[in-house]
């Protein structure tokens, strides 16, 4: 069987993709009958478990085209090779963004107030901390940011794809057309950045994530949030690049190429456990009780089982079985790494999320893996078409080449 | 310190230079080295080099670093001194890693360094014989080291129909000493013409 150019979907991979979204509906509509329908306290926990669920997987499918706007700025071609890849799950940022805008939106105005408080305003009156924020932390700006936020990721994330995809029938010639491609390109990249940088690294985890504890604040916390999916976000790249590449698809890539996505998987674990140590160790050190109120539940409360678990997962593991350059290399090794890396951050957005809205008790995980699994049939669903919509190699991108002969 | 024979060629081009490396080594020559002004991607696998240990030198070091640094400071501050800080416990791990980190790359860099130097055979005052001076500026130099098997005659025209231009045979010094350039060459001389 010789390698293919064009991405034909297995059949295999549409039942698994539809039995891991029938599971997770199934979670979903566990979840609503035994916590959501009840409302209050009880329901909360159900749609926390949606909030860090379609939180965690469009922040995840995201870093795709922040990987892909990042190496254009940077003018790199070593990506060239299997950056149809990264394209296509890019393409999921729609579809999880719409879910991900009615589940905030449902949250927000759902007139329950037990994973925002700030929504409700009586109480913000009274509360003096969170009448010093109002003017940020209210139901107006929140929705105007969440949609503006989805809107531009979307819009400038297709405007990327349309630009990759537009070579692939019109080739561009001649020298000077196509610097002006790569220009064109490092343009919309840098655009793409800018509201990235005003989003995922500042804003959005502000008001989706850091906001259940509204009394709370870390000046830190975007960044490592933007670790976390980024570094989850590049182990989900690699997965595909080896699913395709163990299915005969893209043939120019190389273990050369898996040690570079290796690398990245590596050095931003270490990057994310750096800013995950920067925001505890201050905060340990100051002792101010107003900022370890966020620590004392998931350090050393009943969240800390999952707490340091997600610590060994994340930094641990990958420091020291990413660390040799044959581990890089090796397929399975990285395939096993960004398995657990993806499920190790996933852990992280757990313990984020559920110690403000389940203080008393841990609540059964399973359900919220459930839920987990919708999501990720859902994105091997969207991935798998977006694949098959354009030619696994983009043959004339100017840098191409490079891509091809890539050596580290 | 042994003086040796060497059959050494010259190139200009990366492109000659791969092929070449590749057929000297089928022809069963055994290539010494191959200097470079730069590094050049590939080159190690194409000279069938095996990886460096380096990496596992510095990882060793840094593992040293680590084990020092929470070594001495668990001792110091919770067995030979306890000082209460701010009401913080006398284990206080979260604030001494920025040390533990500090002394993990001190430990790795510098042990990486002087293994590096050890290695390479570097040093102050440390002279070693070159080729060709000009395989720190733009040529690439490849010496062929002459065994009691080489026929000196027909490594040169190996050389050459390979892609080699200027190809001699020289006499130079394998390991290292300590002196001078003028002194030991002179030294050189002689031994050849005796």
């Amino acid at each position: 069987m010789s390698t293919r150019d064009q991405f034909i979907i297995p059949k295999r991979y549409n039942t698994f993709a539809l039995a891991l979204m029938a599971i997770g509906l199934l979670a979903i509509g566990a979840l609503w009958f035994t916590h959501g329908a009840k409302g209050g306290h009880e329901g909360a926990r159900f749609w926390a478990s949606l909030l860090q669920n379609s939180v965690f997987f469009l922040l995840v499918v995201n870093a795709s085209m922040f990987f892909i706007c990042a190496t254009t700025l940077a003018w790199g071609g070593w990506q060239m090779a299997f950056r149809r890849v990264p394209e296509a799950i890019s393409a999921v940022v729609p579809v999880i963004g719409v879910i991900c805008l009615g589940i905030l939106l449902a949250i927000v105005f759902g007139g329950d107030h037990s994973i925002y408080h700030w929504t409700d305003t009586h109480h913000v009156v009274e509360d003096p901390v969170l009448n010093h924020k109002k003017g940020f932390l209210n139901k107006t700006f929140f929705t105007v940011a969440t949609i503006l936020t989805i809107g531009l990721w979307s819009l400038l994330g297709w405007k990327m794809r349309q630009l990759s995809r537009s070579l692939d029938e019109h080739p561009i010639a001649d020298l000077e057309g196509r610097k002006k491609y790569i220009w064109n390109n490092t343009v919309w990249a840098a655009l793409f950045i800018v509201v990235f940088a005003l989003t995922v690294l500042s804003s959005s985890p502000w008001l989706w994530l850091m906001s259940i504890d509204a009394h709370w604040y870390s000046t830190m916390y975007s960044w490592y949030t933007f670790a976390s999916t980024f570094v989850s976000g590049v182990a989900l790249i690699a997965l595909f690049v080896i699913y395709l590449k163990n299915n005969n698809y893209l043939e120019y890539v190389n273990n050369e190429h898996l040690h570079d996505l290796g690398k990245f998987m590596f050095a931003f674990s270490v990057f994310w456990t750096y800013l995950w140590f920067s925001q505890y160790m201050l905060i340990w050190y100051a002792n101010i009780p107003e900022e370890t109120v966020y620590f004392k539940p998931r350090a050393q409360g009943i969240y800390s089982g999952i707490f340091w678990l997600m610590l060994v997962i994340n930094f641990i593991a990958p420091l020291l079985i990413l660390m040799t350059r044959g581990a890089k290399r090796n397929y399975g090794t990285v395939a096993f790494m960004a398995v657990m890396i993806i499920f190790g951050h996933w852990l992280d957005f757990y313990q984020m999320v559920f110690p403000a809205v389940s203080p008393d008790h841990v609540p059964m995980i399973v359900y919220d893996f459930g839920v987990a699994l919708f999501f990720v049939g859902l994105i091997l669903w969207v991935v798998g078409r977006a694949l098959t919509k354009a030619p696994l190699l983009a043959k004339n991108h100017p840098f191409v080449k490079e891509s091809l002969i890539h050596h580290t | 310190m042994s003086v040796q024979k060497f059959v050494v060629g010259n190139f200009y081009d990366e492109a000659v230079l791969f092929p070449a490396v590749k057929k000297v080594r089928r022809a069963g020559y055994k290539l010494h080295d191959v200097f470079t002004p730069f590094p050049i991607h590939g080159l190690d696998q194409a000279m069938g080099l095996r990886d460096t240990s380096l990496h596992t030198a510095g990882f060793i070091y840094g593992i040293t670093g680590t084990s020092t640094a929470v070594g001495f400071i668990t001792w110091a501050l919770t067995l030979d001194w306890p000082i209460n800080f701010g009401g913080k416990p006398f284990f206080a791990l979260p604030a001494w890693i920025p040390v533990t980190f500090e002394l993990t790359v001190l430990f790795a860099a510098v042990g990486m360094v002087l293994t590096f130097c050890y290695l390479c055979q570097l040093a102050p005052f440390v002279k070693k014989d070159h080729f060709n001076p000009r395989s720190t500026d733009d040529t690439f130099v490849m010496a062929i080291e002459c065994t009691e098997e080489t026929n000196e005659t027909e490594a040169k025209k190996f050389l050459e129909s390979v892609g080699a231009t200027e190809v001699t045979v020289m006499e130079k010094e394998t390991g290292w000493w300590l002196g001078r350039y003028d002194h030991d060459t002179m030294r050189f001389q002689k031994s050849t013409n005796a």
